[in-house]
């Protein structure tokens, strides 16, 4: 017996060492995103110091005086964007999702739809761009327009909002469908009353989320855009834009280091608002999951 | 009576709705492909097909003008490439200790970490990898190191595609079933034993889909590349020099004075139908993979 164990070296505490090691590695690469969303904010934080003012919000930009530009369009253009993309994406995605979760037998067709979206999510937001102006900003005249770019990231956001809100809609469970079928409920009133007001934690978490793309994302607007110096509110859906994204794009692409100010500026502006919206979308989505009921 | 017939065209228009509103998905799918091939097609009468595609000059607005692709191609390549050899060991890295490391307390705070690095817009990174990474990283360690270059841009969308890479590899590892990791325990394997010759080898697949989706992201990725990577199409691989990219190469025409409709603005559909095969090509054979792995352990 001892003559094995002592022939047969397991190197434990080597073994042991080397893991120990490896974890520690594994935690400092999950803590790398930290780090870098420090330093990101730091940083911006720091180049943007005395530059954000009440000013900066109430004024247009300007190319010539950069102490004196705002952002005044950007954020307009944005706020418009955010309430078309809503107001179109929001219904259609849900409906879809409850189309495919609810309706849809499993059919060729139906099964295709659904290849199609997951393939959908993964294609870049550039060529979204090149959709909308092929599609709306010339085939429908609709021009450099609000409603040209709103439709254009509503189509972006789509794939987003259908995939959680299918997630959230299957995850309510068969059972409350049953018990409403059981009473003579038809299948549209057991999804309006039971099946949607269950998932809906669910699909705002996804609905939050995907505006927030929306709001962040400046290369799909770029071709139907096309200008990021705009100097008056829109006031109609057929007026040009420029939004809070594109405004970044522009000032940091300039040579003046005094625009990079107003970049950091209007990032920190746009964080603002778009990490609130993620901590609540990811909020939502963590007291859902401690409170639902099944 | 009434009622109930009015019940019935309601359930009747109610699935017809929500049938339009599944099939929006297609038509986009179809607007997509029918603009960028319909646009395209009408740049390829003047340009061919084979001086597109074998080109190695791109200067579609200088005179004589070329448009061969392959510069714009090398240096989408060369960004993706670099973003991957960051972003799959940080993020693989992440999956393992997240999966079969970190308590649940301390996982449920890194994940929506992940997802909030997920939720910053690209042109932040953009802004940060040519105002700080380049300036006060690149230049000091590299000396010779461009203003613009690829490698500022590789290290942010690097950073962008983790969460891609932590997330996907991170599902992947949690399905491996518990009983292998148990039955390599009682034959006295180490944690790290376990992980990397046990459970990774077994969420292979998954990993690799997490690689394909992510590479897709890369390549796709606009702003922060249309910022920090340049405006000259070369075939270099150099990351530390000017180059441009497929999507930089429609900001840049989008944005310039090029006249709509003239056969340089066309540039931007052939070069956006080249984007679109390229990342249909990765995120179909991801999705596949990842619909085989779920096969496997359900």
């Amino acid at each position: 017996m001892s003559a094995t164990a002592s022939m047969f070296d397991a190197r434990v505490a080597r073994r042991m060492r080397l893991g120990r090691w490896f974890a520690a590695l594994c935690a400092f690469f999950s803590a790398i995103g930290l780090i870098f969303l420090c330093i990101l904010l730091g940083r911006v934080a720091y180049q943007s110091w005395g530059w954000l003012s009440i000013h900066f919000l109430t004024e247009f930009p300007s190319t010539i005086y950069p102490e004196k530009a705002g952002m005044k369009s950007a954020i307009w253009g944005s706020i418009w964007l955010l309430v078309i993309t809503g107001g179109v994406a929001v219904p259609v995605g849900v409906a879809a999702a409850v189309y495919l979760e609810e309706y849809a037998k499993q059919t060729r067709l139906n099964r295709i739809i659904e290849l199609n979206i997951a393939n959908l999510a993964g294609v870049p937001s550039i060529v979204y761009g090149l959709l909308g102006l092929g599609v709306f900003v010339r085939a429908l005249t609709l021009n450099r327009s609000l409603i040209a770019g709103g439709l254009t990231l509503s189509l972006l956001v789509l794939p987003v909002i259908i995939i959680a809100s299918r997630e959230a809609i299957r995850a309510v469970p068969r059972s409350f469908r049953l018990a409403a079928f059981a009473l003579g409920a038809t299948r549209w009133q057991t999804i309006r009353a039971h099946t949607l007001p269950a998932a809906l934690p669910g699909i705002m978490t996804g609905v939050i989320l995907a505006l927030s793309r929306a709001i962040g994302e400046a290369a799909p607007l770029i071709p139907i855009s096309a200008i990021t110096y705009i100097t008056f509110v829109p006031r109609g859906l057929s007026d040009p834009f420029t939004a809070m994204p594109l405004q970044i794009y522009a000032w940091s692409d300039t040579a003046q280091v005094e625009f990079h100010h107003l970049a950091a500026a209007g990032i920190l502006v746009l964080l603002a608002v778009l990490l609130p919206m993620n901590a609540l979308a990811i909020g939502v989505r963590a007291w859902h999951q401690r409170r639902k009921a099944w | 009576m009434m009622r109930s017939r009015w019940v019935a065209l309601q359930e009747g228009a109610v699935k017809v709705i929500f049938f339009a509103c599944a099939a929006v998905s297609l038509a986009t799918t179809a607007g997509i492909v029918g603009i960028l091939a319909w646009e395209s097609f009408t740049f390829f009468r003047h340009v061919s097909v084979w001086e597109f595609l074998a080109g190695t000059e791109w200067a579609p607005n200088f005179d004589p003008r070329k448009f061969g692709v392959l510069p714009l191609v090398c240096g989408t390549f060369m960004i993706g490439g670099g973003a991957l050899a960051l972003a799959l060991p940080v993020g693989l890295g992440s999956a393992l200790f997240l999966s079969e490391y970190a308590h649940a307390s301390l996982r449920a705070v890194l994940k929506p970490i992940l997802e909030l690095l997920a939720g910053i817009p690209s042109v932040v990174y953009g802004f940060f990898a040519i105002h700080f990474v380049t300036p006060y990283v690149l230049q000091p360690l590299i000396p010779g190191t461009e203003i613009f270059n690829a490698a500022s841009a590789a290290i942010v969308v690097g950073v962008m595609i983790i969460p891609t890479i932590a997330s996907v590899s991170d599902d992947a590892l949690r399905a491996v079933p518990r009983s292998l990791r148990e039955a390599a325990y009682a034959v006295s394997a180490t944690p790290l034993e376990v992980s990397t010759r046990v459970v990774l080898p077994a969420a292979m697949s998954g990993v690799v889909a997490a690689v394909l989706l992510a590479f897709a992201r890369a390549i796709g990725e606009t702003m922060a590349v249309a910022l920090a990577a340049g405006q000259t199409p070369k075939l270099t691989l150099n990351p530390f020099e000017s180059i441009h990219t497929l999507t930089g190469s429609i900001v840049q025409m989008s944005l310039g004075d090029t006249p709509a409709g003239s056969i340089e603005y066309q540039t931007i559909f052939a070069v956006g139908l080249t984007l679109f095969l390229i990342t249909f090509v990765f995120n179909y054979a991801g999705q596949r993979v990842l619909t085989r792995f779920r096969e496997v352990y359900e």
